[in-house]
């Protein structure tokens, strides 16, 4: 089949499972764009309000499905401006493959109109990237980057178009979709040795990361678990890979961990961390992290072992697969002293305040969890608030939080959760929790919702000021508080009309409840201010570089 | 052999940028490499990189696993020491005249090294060697007026008809993910 570089665009896309894509149209993209106006009925695209918001999208939509998202924008700002959604999917493992237009092969390289390096700029964001210089070189391309972006630690790959690229003709051949693909080896002497150590622990503890996600692992992990009776604690990454109703998940680790989990860790015998990088908001003293314990790490990535904190013994490879080996190897066991520690430790632990008078954090999660139900998928901003959700939600999906993590990018929420109700259609319900700072990066984006009716509810925990910056210039700086009150007066039930969406503001739980019951049951988007004191804190907190010893309860 | 030179080599797909990836990845993670060379292979596809580093046996790991991530890299190989021949090309220009001629041609008789230009004012010397050898020749000429120098860098090589970084494959650096059935 003779095809133009366009056509084969829309092609391959077909071919490779993609439905639905995020994007923005401009001079470079044109020739695609009006190739995907003749698939419509295959490919549905979703035009943001700006490329930023597609590529949270993408990123949204590939974390809610675990399958690859896919963003498209126009050469020069177009291609800058998915830049921050790319470095985002990047550093949480998120597969993704951004295409970019740039201007024509002959004009490339003299500044011209709209044009940028976009492959030079996201060389350190991307897994890889590519230029496609000729049409006879497209299809391959981009097979190769669905390829290299679900292959082992999966990410962001990113393949930039020349216009005359997207007009020129070629041979077309259809193939099959790529597969995705994993590390199946291991080393099984270590798996037995991991093994006996873990049966020979007196205090043993698991320690999940994001990669126990990516890598379906749940169930063999589960069963190990339960088999040894294994407490276990996650980072954010890891959250709701084991359900709150789960006895052994004793939650969130790290700086605004609990006392017991950061206590479990400081007092574990072995640990077994699967799929997690030890980052600085975890291990946040590495020489004294998991200072009494034998560590096993378990990583797809070879340069993750080791690379921030030691580790005893490691074993590379996929982790659904390296547990499921493991499992027979693990004795049964009861580990009653240990576990009664952890309760001794959970009975002195930080447990924040109801109030009536005015909205808590705590309770307002709690209310969204009771209402929206397990089957709901909760999306996050940046700061407090994300906090809070990762201490309070009680969300039970393996894929039902879905957060920044690495980069920490405020204003990923709004995209991210735009593109999760894409993927998951109008029945589940998506809500995003944010902070005002968070929301008024990005919240542009509600004309997205209201435009293709994705019935997000927005929660905005709005306590005026740029609340996680506040507890640190509180807590460290002398209660100097720069640039952290910025006094907007943002009426959010009258920009949300603004937009064609319902606002609510809600003052206490009562307001709040009838709030969120109605726009559940309307399936619109919607936003409901929460109104929450300023100094109100994310606790318990360890200060970067401490350990439990500095944890702070008030 | 703490904080000795090390020397890794690469191979690289000959893809445009590919050399910028592996810059730039020392850049962002904060590798402070000696020297980089990079150079053609009997196979056209392929370029092959010469690294040199000091720093200790952590970062050279780390180095090397995070360099095997790269799309581009098809191998990566510690250039053990006691096997490898490494060498450098240098060329110095030196402010020479009929005074002091005959004692820098008698420093660069001791080094082997060549004379390719001479004008009245000055001398061009090019020296071949370990890049010890070409520390010690240049230290000899401490005392004389250095007007330009440039040195290539170090690419080296292992000794002996096998290639010794073929029994350390890829694969133990970067796992080759593949379909699970």
């Amino acid at each position: 089949m003779l095809l133009t570089g366009s056509e084969i665009f829309a092609e391959v896309l077909v071919e490779q499972g993609v439905t639905t894509m995020f994007g923005y149209p401009g001079g470079a993209v044109l020739n695609l764009y009006d190739a995907l106006y003749h698939y419509q009925d295959k490919i549905t695209h979703i035009m943001t309000a700006h490329e930023q918001g597609a590529a949270h999208a993408a990123d949204g939509y590939a974390r809610a499905t675990g399958k690859t998202g896919v963003v498209l924008a126009t050469s020069g700002p177009g291609a800058t401006n998915l830049v921050t959604g790319i470095a985002t999917a990047y550093m949480d493992s998120i597969p993704m493959v951004a295409f970019t237009g740039n201007v024509g092969t002959s004009l490339i390289g003299k500044d011209s109109f709209q044009e940028v390096y976009i492959a030079g700029i996201t060389m350190p964001i991307t897994k890889h990237n590519f230029v496609v210089r000729h049409v006879s070189e497209l299809a391959a391309t981009m097979r190769e980057a669905f390829r290299i972006a679900q292959a082992g630690r999966k990410g962001p790959v990113l393949v930039d178009i020349p216009k005359d690229v997207t007009a020129a003709k070629w041979e077309f051949t259809p193939a099959q979709p790529v597969p995705e693909t994993t590390v199946i080896s291991f080393n099984e002497e270590n798996v037995v040795q991991a093994a006996q150590w873990i049966n020979e622990a007196q205090r043993p503890l698991v320690f999940l990361g994001g990669g126990v996600r990516s890598g379906k692992g749940c169930y063999a992990l589960k069963a190990m678990i339960h088999k040894a009776n294994i407490p276990a604690t996650h980072t954010l990454m890891a959250a709701g890979v084991l359900g709150y109703e789960e006895p052994l998940n004793l939650g969130l680790l790290g700086m605004h961990g609990s006392y017991t989990t950061n206590k479990a860790m400081d007092e574990a015998d072995v640990v077994l961390a699967v799929g997690t990088r030890f980052s600085d908001r975890v291990a946040l003293n590495t020489d004294k992290f998991a200072r009494k314990a034998k560590i096993i790490q378990i990583d797809i990535d070879p340069s993750e072992i080791g690379k921030n904190v030691d580790v005893d013994l490691s074993i590379t490879g996929d982790a659904a697969i390296i547990l499921e080996a493991m499992l027979p190897h693990i004795q049964a066991a009861k580990h009653e002293e240990w576990l009664r520690d952890i309760d001794q430790w959970k009975s002195i632990d930080y447990h924040p305040v109801n109030h009536n008078d005015r909205l808590m954090p705590h309770q307002i999660i709690g209310e969204i969890c009771a209402q929206a139900g397990p089957d709901a998928v909760y999306v996050t901003d940046v700061g407090q608030h994300q906090m809070w959700a990762a201490q309070y939600l009680r969300h039970v999906k393996s894929r039902g939080f879905i957060t920044s993590g690495g980069l920490g990018t405020m204003g990923f929420g709004y995209g991210a959760a735009l593109g999760a109700q894409a993927a998951l259609g109008r029945e589940t319900p998506v809500i995003m929790l944010t902070g005002d700072g968070s929301f008024h990066m990005n919240l542009n984006e509600a004309c997205t919702a209201v435009s293709y009716d994705l019935p997000v509810i927005t929660v905005i925990f709005n306590n005026q000021v740029l609340g996680m910056v506040r507890q640190w210039q509180t807590l460290f700086y002398g209660k100097r508080y720069s640039s952290t009150d910025p006094h907007r007066k943002t009426d959010y039930v009258q920009l949300a009309k603004g937009f064609g969406l319902k606002g609510y503001h809600c003052e206490n739980l009562a307001q709040f409840q009838e709030a969120f019951a109605q726009a559940l049951a309307e399936k619109k988007p919607a936003w409901i201010e929460c109104v929450i004191d300023k100094d109100e804190k994310v606790l318990p907190m360890i200060p970067a570089g401490g350990t439990v010893e500095d944890l702070m309860m008030s | 052999m703490a904080n000795e030179r090390k020397a890794i080599g690469l191979l690289l797909k000959n893809n445009p940028g590919a050399l910028s990836r592996i810059s730039g990845l020392f850049c962002r993670r904060n590798f402070n490499i000696d020297s980089i060379t990079s150079s053609a292979t009997t196979d056209p596809a392929v370029t092959r990189v010469t690294i040199t580093i000091h720093d200790d046996e952590t970062v050279l790991r780390q180095l090397m696993l995070q360099t095997a991530r790269l799309e581009d890299v098809i191998e990566v190989f510690f250039l053990e020491p006691e096997h490898t021949l490494q060498r450098e090309l240098l060329l110095v220009k030196l402010s020479a005249t009929v005074n002091n001629r005959s004692e820098l041609r008698e420093i660069a008789a001791i080094y082997k090294a060549k004379i390719i230009d001479l004008t009245p004012e000055s001398m061009v010397f090019e020296l071949t060697g370990a890049p010890q050898k070409i520390d010690a020749f240049l230290a000899m000429l401490e005392g004389y007026t250095i007007l330009e120098m440039c040195r290539t860098g170090i690419t080296a090589m292992e000794r002996g008809p096998v290639r010794v970084h073929n029994r350390k494959p890829a694969e133990t650096l970067r796992p080759e993910p593949e379909i699970l059935e």
